[in-house]
């Protein structure tokens, strides 16, 4: 079996924080990234070749996954690869759907003449065997499986919804749908055989945006193919608004988390270049937190997620935060519900998270959940004070902070590159 | 560069008491997430020397372990990369390594096939960052046969080095092998380069006469013969071949000073990846003053100590002032002071552990505690 991840997305609902990397890239529970958790379940699944198919932003990613090193997918054969869209000598396009992006590396899958094709998206957090999902297809002599997970049926509009019998066999596929027939949610994971998918891609070739839930797996279903679901009752998480991505993390500093990751059987890989331990200095006080490695801290620390090179310094007080690697929070610095981004440089006597809620002005959807969100090598002036339900990207200067404050709901943003708005699914 | 690398890991000393028991010294943990080794290792990694053979015999497994893969330090290559020699029988040899320089001529067809024109020898127990193109360069500068890295000791533990006087041209004129009183403070750090030609003459003419200590044979018997100069290095160095040394060293990290040097600083000093998760701080712990690597479950009170990777600290635990290597699970209510615990343990409940007068090292040998 080989495996298709998906990682091209932008996952734009994670507003500054995706403005110059794709949500495979962020950062997450301290040390990681989210593709790690995909990748991660592959290689200890079993899965030796991992095609990784980019196109929104993917420097950081490419920088990331390199050969495979902390994966172990650093092979002579097969091992992972990187596959972005790529020009032809007609129809050159980007990949405009999941299912297209897959049909436009068919030449890559067949080099391997695979008998199973697992499809895998790179945005979701959690642990699985992949291997007894297999397993499970094979017993049951299907087409493709799909693993579906049981949701509280208001929420179920907001997914693809699988509708079997008795035997888990698929008999009706609902994508996002007002009217939802079952509670049983499609998690975005499927093992198809290799015949089947193939058969499908190409037949599919000419369909606009073509997308495994929208299109494929309906084909398929009218097709008469044996589509079953395979239920997975562990944890799972999509991390696609920021307060989701905010909730999870914060799930990890439970004193038993949910998801767990000091097992010893199924551990998650990462790359890291920084490998020092922290140092918690005699006028620091840390609780209730995670840090990841090489992280100097000298204030208050609590209820928080903490990436690796990570400086705080003395008098400064973290509360219900993110921070994320290679961040600097500068002297009696206060800091509460807030998410700060890789790189960025915070000035001293700042206080982020203050005062009341009001809805950002900027992009309300988004910048929601009381979080205070700063975007990555986002500079912020010594002394000024930021609201809740704020979004800071960029260099910025007292100058942007009128009477030293940036009040809730208010944005600075300084784009990189250039934004492009709306979910890019 | 223009130079092989040998690294020198097979030593043992009593000293180590036993924390040597388990680990060559230069496979000791040190500083929480990195092995002695790492030094030297990464060291000749960022001066670009592109052979190294590490050669080993005592103890070597976790040594061997921990150098199972070389791409931690950048020498996965087609071209070099580390080799690592442990003593052997062959069908004319069976001794083990008799000494430093044996050990080098057991393998001197390492040496016969490099093209490179010096070598650069360094020992696996040292703590320290240097460019040995410098050393190199002041080598060639100097016209030196031998140069030898010397520092100045500012502990009292001269009389277990190489004491060196140098005169104003910095050729070695005094060389005394741990002597009882030391006319200097200026010591030999381990660390040599020599032209490849002429070591491999000088380790040939040893053996022939049942010669096999480096220090002893080469460098003190030859010092009038040949010019030896010192290289004066000036930053931090340190050697872990005792235990009380070993603890200071580790001790030396809590030091914003040494610590930035180290860790903060260009060059970085590399190491096996372990893929340990985050350090998790539970509500109850306090941690003062201490190194944490990653991995480690704290519940409890941590004091002045250095906690190496998967340290489990149980509720209301005391650790002061002490060492806690990988793997080590801590029972609740145990208190630890002045310690060095060794790795992968378990601690029960409720034990207690003070080194009254010296560093106590603890092994409690429990089955082993699994979360």
């Amino acid at each position: 079996m080989i495996c298709m991840l998906l990682a091209g997305g932008q996952g734009s609902r994670l507003g500054v924080l995706t403005d110059n990397v794709a949500k495979p890239a962020v950062s997450f529970g301290g040390k990681y990234r989210i593709i790690d958790f995909a990748l991660s379940n592959c290689i200890n699944s079993g899965i030796d070749t991992v095609g990784v198919l980019t196109q929104y932003r993917p420097l950081r990613l490419n920088t990331h996954i390199g050969i495979g090193v902390p994966w172990d997918l650093d092979r002579n054969y097969g091992g992972v690869s990187v596959l972005p869209p790529y020009e032809k000598s007609s129809d050159s396009d980007w990949y405009t759907g999941t299912a297209n992006a897959i049909f436009q590396n068919i030449e890559y899958m067949e080099q391997f003449d695979p008998e199973y094709v697992l499809i895998l998206s790179g945005d979701h957090i959690y642990k699985m065997d992949y291997e007894v999902m297999l397993d499970y297809l094979n017993v049951i002599k299907a087409d493709v499986t799909i693993a579906v997970m049981p949701v509280p049926i208001e929420e179920a509009s907001r997914f693809g919804i699988v509708v079997t019998d008795e035997s888990k066999q698929v008999i009706q596929f609902q994508e996002k749908p007002p009217v939802p027939a079952g509670n049983l949610a499609s998690m975005g994971i499927y093992i198809f055989t290799w015949k089947v998918l193939k058969d499908a891609l190409v037949k599919l070739q000419h369909q606009s945006n073509c997308d495994f839930g929208m299109h494929v797996l309906p084909y398929l279903l009218d097709g008469g193919k044996r589509l079953f679901a395979y239920e997975f009752n562990g944890y799972w998480k999509d991390v696609g608004t920021l307060g989701s991505y905010w909730q999870a993390n914060m799930e990890l500093i439970d004193i038993v988390p949910e998801f767990n990751l000091y097992e010893e059987y199924w551990n998650v890989y990462t790359r890291s270049d920084v490998q020092p331990p922290n140092y918690i200095s005699d006028k620091a006080f840390v609780e209730r937190c995670i840090i990841g490695e090489g992280s100097e801290i000298c204030g208050v620390l609590k209820n928080s997620v903490v990436g690796s090179h990570v400086w705080i310094e003395e008098g400064a007080v973290i509360e219900n935060s993110i921070i994320m690697n290679n961040s600097h929070i500068g002297k009696n610095t206060r800091v509460d519900r807030a998410i700060i981004a890789e790189d960025v440089e915070i000035g001293a006597n700042v206080e982020i998270g203050v005062g009341e809620e009001a809805p950002n002005t900027y992009n309300p959807k988004v910048y929601a959940f009381g979080l205070a969100t700063i975007g990555e090598h986002t500079v912020i002036p010594d002394g000024v004070k930021i609201g809740k339900n704020t979004a800071i990207i960029g260099e910025t200067k007292p100058e942007e902070y009128p009477d030293g404050i940036l009040a809730s709901g208010g944005s600075i943003i300084h784009h990189i590159g250039e934004q492009e708005e709306g979910e890019k699914e | 560069m223009r130079a092989v690398g040998i690294i020198l890991a097979g030593g043992n000393n009593s000293r180590m008491r036993e924390l040597s028991d388990k680990r060559a010294i230069a496979a000791e943990p040190i500083a929480g997430s990195y092995r002695a080794i790492d030094f030297a290792l990464s060291n000749m990694s960022n001066s670009r020397v592109q052979r190294v053979a590490v050669l080993t015999q005592y103890n070597s497994r976790s040594l061997n372990e921990h150098m199972s893969s070389s791409k931690w330090w950048d020498f996965g290559r087609k071209q070099g990369g580390l080799f690592v020699f442990p003593a052997m029988l062959t069908a004319n040899n069976s001794w083990w390594y008799r000494g430093s320089a044996d050990s080098m001529f057991q393998n001197i067809s390492f040496l016969k096939e490099s093209h490179e024109p010096y070598v650069v020898i360094a020992s696996g127990d040292g703590v320290y960052k240097l460019d040995y193109n410098k050393v190199l360069e002041f080598h060639i500068a100097k016209r030196a046969d031998i140069t030898v890295v010397c520092t100045e000791c500012t502990r009292d533990e001269v009389n277990r080095f190489g004491v060196v006087r140098m005169n104003e041209d910095s050729r070695i004129v005094e060389f005394e092998e741990k002597p009882m009183v030391p006319k200097s403070n200026l010591i030999s750090a381990g660390i040599y380069v020599i032209r490849r030609r002429l070591l491999i003459e000088l380790l040939e003419k040893c053996a022939a006469e049942d010669r096999w200590d480096f220090v002893k044979d080469i460098l003190i018997r030859y010092k009038d013969l040949k010019k030896i100069c010192g290289y004066k290095m000036d930053t931090y160095w340190s050697n872990i071949s005792t235990v009380e040394s070993y603890y200071r060293t580790n001790m030396d990290f809590l030091d914003p000073e040494v610590r930035s040097y180290f860790f903060r600083q260009e060059p970085n000093i590399y190491t096996r990846v372990n893929d340990n998760p985050p350090a998790k701080y539970n509500p109850g712990c306090q941690i003062r003053n201490s190194l944490i690597s990653a991995g480690c479950i704290l519940n409890g009170t941590v004091e002045n100590s250095v906690l190496s990777r998967n340290v489990f600290v149980g509720n209301n635990c005391v650790i002061k002032n002490s060492i806690v290597l990988s793997g080590v699970y801590i029972g609740e209510n145990t208190h630890i002071e002045n310690c060095i615990v060794e790795s992968r343990d378990t601690i029960r409940a409720n034990s207690y552990y003070c080194g009254e007068d010296g560093i106590k090292i603890v092994i409690e040998q429990n089955e082993r505690y699994v979360l």
